[in-house]
């Protein structure tokens, strides 16, 4: 390209004329951006959300307290107390989760033998004050109880590759 | 009633007062709702959506941000001199509006219509430099002096260019009244004849105001916010005000000096249905889309880039084009005469 057809082009403004027709071309082109709080992108049934306490069909709560879940966890983040229930079966008296805390890297749902504790697909639990992020057990059933329905499809899709 | 406002000097007062509110109120919404304007068009550039929840088309965006900003808590920085501290967003702020007096939305329609209007024009932006020095200085903060230093350097080199182009603009006029300067375009706006001139007034006003591709003052990337990086809350709010009030008032100053202000583009009849004042605010939003659009597409210039642009191409082509205009206007026999519309 030639000195002279250089200057034509840096004052004839070519270049900064070509650029603002593509912005606006831009302009009139379908969004690529999610609508987000009423519109969601789709997610794996591997997705690692929130926490959820599972029961039995009976209601039964399915944890034994055996601590897998407490011993697996790289971030310390659940702490379980256990004791002999009434009618001789072992169950967890405490059972925290120190969301702050945990990295959601899924160890303690590998880790279970029962399929209690799973991370569910809800990731829309943001709280106002950091207190309500220490999970407890009631907390923990209540959202096995609301997303039960979700979780055993989960668990079902995943099945053949564990 | 006539009488108690043209005849005495309270009415005279209240009328000028009235006539002040008239051109701010509407102003203040008018950033208001070009702080909304350029987050949507900016969305839709990138394929965005923007804001969209406040209301319909996120119409309260921009009272709900409005309201944000008051009620954030105004911190003033530890060794900041207090007092300039805070005179500097009122001096934006004040200059930005103050400079709307003698802009004509119609014909002879403007709260102050004096015959230096164009120079009172440059004065009050050249003052809006002394906001931003102060400002980066009283903050007692690197970044912030560093914006300042930057931002007056800026400023004053695309007054000159801006100032030249002016020059040309008024060789051809031969009056600083910006009504003369709009009726002697009613055969061709200025834009056609001095198309080159209307692009390097159009770049300096970027310049001038601190925008993208010209937003090293602020420079996000590098000095975080610029000569405001201390302010907080209203004070903020006010710079930020200033800043866009300054915005729509070089528009404004484009439209009158090139784009015929007030008048239709055709005198022809569908053209003229539609009164003055709506006319110049379609060329105020046309040019503000424009500063939005080029925010929109191009990178910030370097700091040697643009010294170099300002001084060493449009000041040279202004200075030509100015000689040239002067030249062709002597040799024509076209120079109009002092004071008079030709």
């Amino acid at each position: 390209m030639g000195a002279l057809t250089r200057t034509f082009r840096s004052f004839l403004l070519t270049e900064l004329v070509g650029g603002m027709a593509s912005t606006f071309k831009m302009m009139f082109q379908p969004k690529v951006t999610l609508n987000y709080p009423y519109e969601k992108g789709p997610l794996s049934p591997r997705f690692r959300g929130e926490h959820a306490l599972r029961r039995y069909p009976n209601g039964e709560e399915r944890c034994i307290a055996c601590k897998l879940c407490e011993a697996t966890c790289p971030a310390e983040a659940i702490t379980i107390e256990a004791e002999e229930r009434d009618d001789g079966s072992r169950r967890t008296t405490r059972y925290d989760i120190d969301m702050t805390k945990c990295i959601y890297c899924g160890l303690c749902e590998e880790a279970c033998p029962v399929d209690a504790i799973v991370e569910g697909p809800n990731y829309e639990f943001a709280t106002e004050t950091r207190e309500e992020l220490l999970y407890d057990k009631d907390k923990l059933l209540e959202n096995g109880d609301r997303w039960e329905a979700l979780l055993a499809r989960r668990l079902e899709y995943d099945a053949p590759y564990r | 009633m006539a009488q108690f406002f043209y005849h005495t000097l309270a009415g005279q007062i209240i009328l000028m007062l009235l006539e002040t509110l008239a051109v701010l109120v509407p102003l203040l919404i008018a950033v208001a709702y070009l702080t909304l304007m350029e987050r949507k068009v900016m969305a839709a550039m990138q394929r965005r959506r923007g804001p969209n929840v406040n209301g319909p088309f996120g119409m309260f965006q921009a009272f709900a941000d409005a309201i944000k900003m008051i009620m954030k808590e105004t911190v003033i920085p530890a060794g900041a001199n207090r007092a300039l501290f805070l005179f500097a967003p009122f001096l934006t702020f004040s200059l930005a509006m103050l400079a709307w007096a003698v802009i004509p939305t119609g014909n002879g329609l403007a709260v102050a219509d004096i015959n230096v209007g164009i120079l009172y024009l440059l004065a009050i932006s050249s003052l809006g430099v002394y906001g931003i020095l102060i400002a980066g200085w009283a903050s007692n903060s690197r970044y912030a002096f560093l914006g300042g230093l930057r931002s007056a350097a800026q400023m004053v080199s695309y007054e000159v260019s801006i100032g030249l182009v002016i020059v040309s603009v008024l060789l051809a006029v031969g009056s600083l009244n910006l009504n003369d300067i709009v009726l002697a375009q009613r055969h061709i706006w200025f834009c056609v004849p001095m198309f080159p001139m209307f692009i390097v007034f159009f770049i300096s006003a970027l310049a001038e105001t601190n925008r993208a591709p010209f937003d090293l003052p602020e420079g996000e990337s590098e000095l975080v916010a610029g000569f405001f990086v201390e302010y907080s809350s209203l004070a903020f709010g006010l710079f930020f005000l200033g800043e866009y009030a300054n915005m729509i008032l070089m528009s404004g100053m484009i439209s009158i000096l090139f784009l015929g202000g007030w008048l239709p583009p055709l005198g022809l009849a569908p053209f003229t249905w539609v009164p003055g004042p709506l006319w110049l605010i379609f060329k105020i939003l046309f040019c503000l889309f424009v500063f939005i659009w080029i925010r929109a597409t191009f990178p910030r210039f370097r700091y040697d880039q643009l010294m170099r642009l300002g001084w060493k191409v449009f000041l040279p082509l202004s200075l030509v084009w100015m000689i040239a205009t002067a030249g062709f206007l002597m040799a024509t026999g076209l120079l109009p005469q002092v004071g008079g519309v030709n």
